[in-house]
């Protein structure tokens, strides 16, 4: 059980970890000020709810592991994240549609995880859930305005929604821990959330006069397989603790 | 009795101590008007505080800063995070809001959190310079994780707001 929740915990760290450091990386590089400022601040909520996650995730498995230790001396086959959060940046309209995609779907589950049996996890997301409303509607104007708005911005957002879709099945299988920490009333029943998550997503791709695509590559980003892009991102965020191991500031 | 207002009146006194602590990124505001300080429990040893966002980078020098303050004040209290309840805006004090506001801060409505609909307009927020409601969000998102910027269309003053949370 113990094993289940520290996996599970991990899972929902590493999403955060992994996303916020992929948004980090359009510090200074955005297209506009006001952007830069939302990208970097969007991650920061991200790093703040990765903190917790992981903090929590090394009490649970209880071998001293602090959140520095998983985040930056674990390699790429220990993170528990999905494979959609690892995906590239590509263009502004590829990110705006990656973070569309999750933000639309992690909402759900922290609103799911705030009725969790376990009083850290629901504490976690009872914050996070409030600060991913946030993520949600930025993402969701953007895709708006960008879908229909010129030529070129529409056929970005179509193409930048088209690259990270078929990532998208994966948030919503469930597996053994998944089930396990569904039935224990501590996690989120994943599968009965894309009903909510399509509808709403739907609906603005619609206002977006954007086209769902129905693309599905196969990722198992949850059970620690991952492309290649997580490597090469890991190797710059972990770069000094592998350089100068046990280094602080 | 003799006690308990002697209990009373430590309590009273690490709450003044608290009301000298600002938050480093609105030096003008103090922690306790911006509505972070849960509990003081002299029984427990231990100021509770709960940050206002996940990721705010200010939070764990906030927490130092308190712990400082009391230690050079003679009071030996842990500095406890406590994450729920989750920290809203309607925790910031009157004082704390008329406080934003001298400092050229909108501050956030009150008791209200920003609920308007994906494609409605955020709520009005009156310009702290010139008080028009005629202004407009720039963007959600602003030099701190708290704050967001606007513009008032009748001064042409650009601002930052509290974020409704």
């Amino acid at each position: 059980m113990a094993d289940h929740l520290f996996e599970y915990t991990l899972r929902l760290g590493d999403n955060c970890l992994i996303l916020g450091q992929r948004l980090a990386e359009w510090t200074g590089h955005a297209p506009i000020l006001e952007e830069d400022l939302a990208l970097g601040n969007l991650g920061l909520d991200l790093l703040g709810q990765a903190r917790a996650f992981l903090t929590y995730a090394g009490k649970v498995e209880g071998k001293g592991r602090s959140e520095d230790d998983l985040a930056f001396l674990r390699d790429a086959h220990a993170f528990r994240n999905v494979s959609l959060v690892e995906q590239p940046n590509g263009d502004f309209g590829q990110t705006m549609a990656r973070h569309l995609l999750f933000a639309g779907w992690y909402s759900l589950v922290l609103e799911r995880l705030t009725q969790s049996q376990d009083s850290t996890l629901a504490a976690v997301a009872e914050k996070g859930v409030k600060e991913i409303a946030y993520h949600w509607r930025h993402a969701a104007e953007w895709t708006i305005r960008l879908g229909d708005g010129t030529d070129e911005s529409h056929r970005r957002m179509q193409s930048g929604l088209h690259q990270v879709w078929g990532y998208t099945p994966e948030l919503f299988r469930m597996d053994e821990t998944d089930t396990a920490m569904l039935r224990a009333g501590v996690g989120a029943d994943l599968a009965a959330l894309q009903p909510a998550w399509d509808a709403r997503i739907d609906a603005v791709l619609v206002e977006a006069s954007l086209e769902r695509p129905s693309s599905v590559t196969r990722s198992n980003g949850k059970q620690g397989v991952h492309s290649e892009h997580l490597g090469h991102m890991l190797s710059e965020m972990q770069f000094l603790q592998r350089a100068y191991p046990g280094m602080e500031w | 009795m003799v006690a308990a207002t002697l209990h009373r009146l430590d309590d009273a006194r690490v709450w003044r101590v608290l009301a000298e602590v600002c938050d480093p990124e609105l030096p003008f505001l103090s922690v306790v008007d911006l509505g972070i300080v849960r509990e003081v429990s002299l029984t427990g040893g231990v100021v509770r505080i709960t940050p206002t966002y996940s990721g705010c980078p200010a939070a764990e020098v906030i927490g130092l800063a308190i712990a400082n303050k009391l230690a050079e004040a003679g009071m030996n209290l842990r500095v406890e995070t406590q994450l729920s309840p989750a920290w809203t805006t309607d925790w910031i004090t009157e004082k704390g809001r008329e406080t934003l506001l001298a400092h050229g801060i909108a501050p956030p409505p009150a008791a209200s959190t920003d609920k308007h609909t994906l494609f409605a307009d955020p709520p009005a927020v009156a310009c702290p310079c010139c008080g028009s409601m005629d202004t407009e969000r720039v963007s959600a998102f602003g030099a701190t994780a708290c704050k967001a910027m606007h513009r008032c269309l009748s001064c042409s003053e650009p601002f930052e707001a509290f974020k409704c949370l």
